[in-house]
């Protein structure tokens, strides 16, 4: 059985330069799951009221049926770029690999009607 | 100096700005430092952070051989609180730097200089002419990499050689500008 195909988002701000690597690393995930790499929604987010209403608390951020790839926790949405924490404690631009594919493949694998 | 700040080989652009006590701060004299590292950074840009142990360990392991650095802060500290002289201060209390930190709020060292990104990483030699432009290294995600880059300049510098490379793209988040 194919797998479902939830809905991916990749926000992204051009102050950061982490978002196409952060679009690589995704796509390269989603063919892993089993899904369509194209299908991915790459939005720019343009100034403060969008991040705002976005909830968009750094660039890239990255959402699986809307939920984050990782808790933002009490972040402040804003256009900066966002400190993600790796598996192994270290700080970067990027999130985990790991983060990532744990998200695709939780939600490739969720009944239909869990889609939001 | 170029329109867009300076290029290899030209001279430091005046800089003083305080610190993270209020005390103005300066490039060394010409011939004062054998060779200077000014380093754009912030609180932040998780390139900065992920870049900044190996740049504190680069101080630290340069400060006895005569070279001096200097990290700038130039964003704009109104729209970013966590880069504000209160926010800057008490993180530099609560780290080992081995380097001042300087607020740069008029944003005019920034320009003068070119600084594009944090980190952005300026050497330059005994007669504080511009011998290294560019990243630390060649990947914020890898410790490894130990700033190698930046130590490879400063051992030619420190030589009397040509740093090799002498200029590298930098990596980072962009100078939140007013």
């Amino acid at each position: 059985m194919a797998a479902r195909q939830p809905n991916v988002e990749l926000l992204w701000w051009s102050g950061c330069p982490s978002w196409e690597e952060a679009t690589r690393l995704v796509r390269e995930e989603m063919a892993a799951a089993g899904l369509d790499p194209e299908e991915i929604e790459l939005r720019e987010v343009h100034g403060d009221e969008e991040a705002e209403r976005e909830g968009f608390v750094g660039s890239p951020t990255i959402r699986v049926d809307g939920r984050d790839v990782q808790d933002p926790g009490e972040e402040p949405a804003g256009l900066t770029c966002r400190v993600y924490r790796l598996r192994d404690g270290r700080i970067s631009a990027l999130p985990d690999t790991g983060d990532v594919r744990d998200a695709l493949r939780a939600a490739a694998a969720a009944p239909r009607e869990a889609k939001r | 100096m170029s329109e867009d700040g300076i290029g290899l080989g030209d001279a430091a652009p005046a800089l003083a700005l305080p610190d993270t006590d209020g005390r103005e701060t300066s490039l060394p004299e010409p011939g004062e430092a054998r060779a200077t590292v000014v380093v754009w950074t912030c609180n932040h840009c998780p390139y900065a952070l992920a870049w900044h142990d190996r740049l504190t360990a680069a101080a630290r392991d340069y400060a006895d051989r005569g070279v001096r650095f200097l990290a700038v802060n130039s964003n704009d500290a109104e729209r970013y609180p966590a880069d504000s002289p209160e926010a800057m201060a008490k993180r530099y209390e609560a780290e080992e730097w081995g380097m001042p930190y300087l607020h740069d709020a008029s944003q005019e060292a920034a320009r003068s200089f070119g600084a594009r990104t944090t980190p952005d990483v300026f050497v330059f030699d005994d007669e504080l002419r511009l011998r290294y432009r560019g990243a630390p290294d060649a990947d914020h995600q890898d410790p490894a990499q130990g700033a190698a880059w930046l130590r490879s300049a400063l051992e030619a510098i420190l030589s009397g050689s040509e740093p090799d490379p002498a200029a590298t793209e930098p990596i980072g988040c962009s100078i939140k500008w007013r």
